[in-house]
């Protein structure tokens, strides 16, 4: 068991053919992804090749025009999105306007604007659609399933979820854990961007759902209002245990936030705000990020 | 990115927000020209001259002047003004000298209000706000009196209607049908810009309303969304120099995300959270020795040897770094160009000052054995608490 992804999982790549596409395609299907399309306008007829897993040979993916060719073709139930900004928001709703349930967003720089479209059309999809991302590495069930970025060797099977608003520290987290021998059920990179697609309460919903996983590493960081409400929700509905870490506890106000947006968020913007909310809610921040780890295994015990 | 208010209001004027008439000057003498120009363009001798630099406050700070007397009493508050070292509260003590300056006319003013819009990253929408308390921060209303701001958000379906902004219109008293329609009509071109134009925020504070009863955007305040540069060419040339830190300058050349601070612990990180948390652990265990972080950087996921390269010797030649902390967790960055990277640098610049190295992630066997045969003295780390320890110890704390 695990959340949203797993052997089953049929992925879709849009912007296969590109750079960062190619070359993470091939490290998903080396590490054991079922990768069964791409998609790039104008590349529709080509073959992609890369190394299968587990020395299974070469893996031929058929290169499609348009999402919704590869969907008919292929039954693909996910999408991971290479398309750089320009045409990134469009290869979203390209996604979602062919069925497809589980949309992942790579792609760092899109425009606000963009996203705020993107994010309305989301909502009329009432939940039946998920968006992971943009700007994010991905997410992966250890031994499974990967989509996206993340270094697949550092994860290992087992039963922490971990959930991020950053990359590399959700790889330290990942890290971390490995080296204690503490397996991972399932970890989503959501992304730094201000405007996306789950947020911390849609995975710890889905992680308090899940019966293999036995704990929550959560990373946020300043800006925005998303980490109270995970604490909100922490607090009223989640019965595992959830160690935290805020980043930017020592950023300089300004450098990096718009002030309308502080007043915005209600004074809600500080990590000051946010590892208290967190704590009055049950969970525990770990007082620096070298132990994220060590904090849940203490909560766990 | 911003921009100055001269900017802001020439975007402002091509999309029919009312903004009174006004002159940008370079120099005194091109001041005292356009006030000038001004009087008889209006038939009023009253202009304003207001200095132009990327940060609020610049009345209080003494950076805007009314001229009662035409021409020549605009040149005078000009060469008070003009290169002046502006201080305000958004500035920093250092204050920011004033290149540019921008010349009014003035306006017979009834009322002072203030409408912003914003993105709400919370609620999704384009949230505009406003509050009868104009011309002053709008940060000291939000914490003071928050009940004196009026929010609506926008369905990017529908675009902001009607009812919206007489809500907000009512909300500022504004009831008289003629200026109720000039409200209504400014914000609709406000939200155009804010779409069309990129803005992560859009400002005026204060809108005024004349005693002739218009409504006129008296300040403009953009901030243009960094992300939507591709988009937008014409930015090149709103960009001021002059108004940016250096060092962060060439950061962005090299495709580097650089933030200069006031500690001695110089950071090269890779990853925007990663290098927020390496700065928070230096504090953790720095704090009480006096030791900080000198700088955000993330190298980012896609970096070359060059960039990284180019981002070790920015830290290098920095003055007041003492020691330096590289801290990797390789994904798609691969931890042997970060090395070689690192010694590049310090081969051609020399390293002066302790160096603590803590690598892990993708090709880290082949990154710690370029460091191990280069020469260089170099602390290795295990972990990031390992990494922060080493470094405050060798900036002479923390023993």
């Amino acid at each position: 068991m695990s959340v949203l992804v797993g052997k089953d999982t049929r992925l879709l790549v849009q912007g296969i053919t590109g750079s960062a596409g190619g070359f993470h395609a091939k490290q998903m299907i080396e590490y054991g992804t079922q990768v069964v399309a791409g998609a790039t306008p104008g590349k529709g007829g080509e073959k992609f090749e890369a190394t299968a897993a587990n020395g299974g040979g070469k893996a031929v993916v058929p290169v499609f025009d348009t999402v919704a060719e590869a969907v008919k073709a292929t039954g693909a139930n996910a999408t991971v999105i290479f398309v750089p900004p320009p045409g990134a928001a469009d290869a979203i709703l390209e996604a979602f306007d062919a069925g497809i349930r589980l949309v992942v967003c790579i792609t760092e720089g899109i425009p606000v604007t963009d996203m705020l479209q993107v994010r309305r059309v989301l909502e009329g999809l009432k939940g039946q659609t998920r968006l992971i991302g943009p700007n994010c590495p991905g997410i992966i069930t250890p031994g499974a399933c990967k989509i996206g970025i993340m270094p697949g060797h550092i994860h290992k099977a087992g039963h922490v979820a971990v959930v991020s608003r950053s990359g590399t520290l959700t790889y330290e987290a990942v890290g971390q854990l490995t080296a204690m021998g503490v397996g991972q059920s399932t970890c989503i990179g959501i992304g730094g961007d201000p405007v996306g697609g789950m947020d911390f309460v849609d995975c710890l919903e889905l992680f308090q759902a899940d019966p293999d996983t036995h704990g929550v590493i959560l990373i946020g960081e300043i800006g925005g209002g998303a980490e109270e409400r995970a604490a909100r929700y922490i607090k009223e509905k989640m019965k595992k245990p959830v160690a935290a870490f805020i980043a930017g506890t020592t950023a300089p106000p300004g450098k990096r936030m718009g002030h309308a947006g502080a007043i915005i968020a209600g004074g809600k913007g500080t990590a000051a705000e946010k590892i208290r909310a967190l704590e009055d809610a049950g969970a525990r921040v770990a007082p620096t990020p070298s132990d994220m780890a060590s904090t849940l295994a203490g909560m766990m015990k | 990115m911003k921009i100055h208010e001269y900017q802001a209001k020439q975007i402002f004027a091509r999309y029919g927000v009312p903004i009174p008439k006004g002159y940008p000057a370079f120099s005194v003498a091109d001041a005292e020209a356009v006030a000038g120009k001004l009087a008889a363009e209006t038939g009023s001798p009253v202009v304003v001259v207001k200095a132009q630099i990327h940060a609020g406050g610049r009345g209080k700070g003494g950076g805007v002047k009314v001229a009662k007397g035409g021409a020549a009493e605009a040149r005078d508050l000009a060469q008070k003004i003009f290169g002046m070292q502006l201080v305000t509260h958004q500035t920093g003590p250092a204050g920011q000298k004033v290149r540019r300056l921008y010349v009014e006319q003035g306006l017979d003013i009834a009322r002072e209000l203030y409408l912003g819009a914003v993105i709400d990253r919370d609620r999704r929408r384009v949230a505009f706000m406003a509050s009868t308390e104009g011309g002053v921060e709008i940060e000291k209303v939000a914490a003071e009196t928050p009940e004196k701001i009026v929010t609506v958000h926008v369905d990017p379906a529908v675009g902001l209607a009607g009812y919206q902004c007489r809500q907000l219109a009512f909300a500022l008293g504004i009831g008289g049908k003629e200026t109720l329609g000039k409200f209504v009509k400014m914000m609709r071109a406000l939200y155009e810009v804010v779409l069309k134009e990129d803005c992560s925020l859009c400002e005026v504070n204060p809108l005024v309303v004349t005693k002739g009863n218009d409504v006129v955007a008296l300040d403009a305040k953009l901030n243009l969304d960094d992300n939507a540069e591709f988009r937008h060419p014409e930015w090149k040339d709103l960009e001021d120099r002059d108004e940016e830190d250096p060092v962060e300058l060439e950061a962005k050349a090299a495709g580097l995300n650089y933030v200069s601070l006031d500690g001695n612990v110089g950071c090269l990180v890779n990853g925007a959270g990663l290098a927020m948390a390496t700065m928070d652990i230096i504090k953790h265990f720095g704090a009480g020795h006096g030791v900080a972080p000198a700088n955000f950087l993330d190298v980012g996921g896609g970096a070359n040897q060059e960039q990284v390269t180019k981002a070790f010797k920015m830290i290098l030649k920095s003055t007041k770094v003492k020691a330096i902390f590289v801290n990797i967790f390789g994904g798609i960055m691969k931890c042997d160009v970060i090395a070689n990277g690192v010694v590049a640098a310090a081969k051609e610049l020399g390293l002066k000052v302790p160096l603590v190295v803590r690598l892990e992630g993708t090709n880290v066997e082949l990154g710690r054995k370029i460091l191990n045969e280069s020469g260089l003295a170099i602390q290795a780390a295990g972990t990031m608490a390992d990494g922060a320890k080493k470094v405050v110890a060798a900036v002479g704390g923390g023993k």
